[in-house]
């Protein structure tokens, strides 16, 4: 499959998604049990990509200086840094790790 | 009507919603492109799934090396949580079903929370549509000047863009680590993932990582953080 099919998948994927909520009945809205693992899911993928970003290499792990922006970028967040600001931290961070010769 | 709903409260909160989440727009715009994407595949990924987390992912899963299955899937499961806003807009704003797969396009972490903070139906539906349309036309827009200036900046690394990456995902992350419960999840998928890396083809581990944290929220019982809150 062509990178094309795949975005205009996913896309349509998260179309329906959303389309879904709309047409679903309003008293699943109570499920306490629905809305706990959907947002268990949503949780544990992020967590899940913030390693992938910061260690995956292919099918492996490396340590460079991405390590350098996650602990920059966190510590911006402790600070009430808003995103763009926590964006650009994460960059200069692993950007000057490299500068002194860092992987 | 005595005050003109341009000047409503709702309306002023969803429009500066939408520039301060639009700017974001550039760091997926800029990334997109170092992960391999043209500047079409890039804006297609802003209009049509207009959903940032699983855009981020998707494009994430690519540039960790993963293939276009575990980047659907990834992004897919990430934007369940969009049905749960979609059943929260559809009981609170009732579309009619003309509107409906509009409001649906427009249902995001932003519009729902918009429509969430105001106090009467009047104000949701602006606040809704002001801050959903707005992202989305400001998001749309500032992706293609990342995408153009991603371009211009040649090798992705040495400007760190891999390390913003990093950063961009953790910051999706943070504003869920409310409790104690929400960190020992993370911590907990962190660690799947961590294990599963070296172990597993690109992408499935992220896979693995969302299936742990189902069976977590599924099977945790209710009684145990409610005991916790007693207990604090």
């Amino acid at each position: 499959m062509s990178w094309w099919s795949w975005i205009l998948l996913a896309s349509a994927i998260a179309f329906m998604t959303k389309l879904v909520g709309y047409l679903l009945p309003i008293r699943w809205l109570e499920d306490e049990r629905l809305l706990r693992t959907a947002n268990a899911v949503t949780i544990g993928l992020l967590a899940a990509l913030v390693v992938m970003n910061a260690a995956g290499s292919g099918a492996g792990l490396a340590l460079d200086s991405r390590l350098g922006a996650l602990v920059a970028a966190a510590v911006a967040l402790l600070l009430r840094a808003p995103f763009l600001v926590v964006v650009l931290v994460g960059a200069a961070a692993a950007a000057g790790l490299r500068l002194l010769g860092f992987p | 009507m005595t005050t003109p709903a341009s000047r409503h409260p709702a309306v002023r909160m969803g429009l500066s919603v939408a520039v301060a989440t639009g700017l974001y727009g550039i760091s997926f715009g800029a990334l997109s492109v170092a992960a391999g994407f043209d500047v079409l595949q890039t804006m297609a990924l802003s209009v049509l799934m207009f959903t940032g987390g699983s855009q981020f992912a998707f494009i994430g899963v690519v540039a960790g090396g993963g293939g276009g299955g575990a980047a659907t899937g990834a992004a897919s499961l990430l934007g369940v949580r969009n049905a749960v806003y979609g059943m929260q807009m559809n009981a609170m704003l009732r579309p009619g079903p003309l509107l409906r797969p509009w409001a649906a396009q427009v249902t995001i972490d932003e519009s729902a929370a918009t429509a969430a903070s105001q106090a009467e139906p009047y104000g949701r539906r602006l606040g809704f549509w002001t801050a959903g349309l707005g992202v989305w036309v400001l998001w749309s827009a500032l992706t293609l000047v990342g995408a153009l200036a991603g371009n211009a900046l040649g090798d992705p690394t040495a400007w760190g863009l891999d390390g913003a990456a990093t950063a961009a995902m953790l910051g999706l992350l943070w504003p869920r680590l409310r409790s104690g419960d929400a960190w020992a999840l993370a911590v907990t998928a962190a660690l799947v993932t961590l294990v599963a890396l070296p172990l597993l083809p690109s992408g499935i581990p992220i896979l693995v990582a969302a299936l742990v944290a189902g069976l977590w929220g599924w099977f945790r019982p209710a009684a145990a953080t409610d005991a916790e809150a007693g207990a604090a």
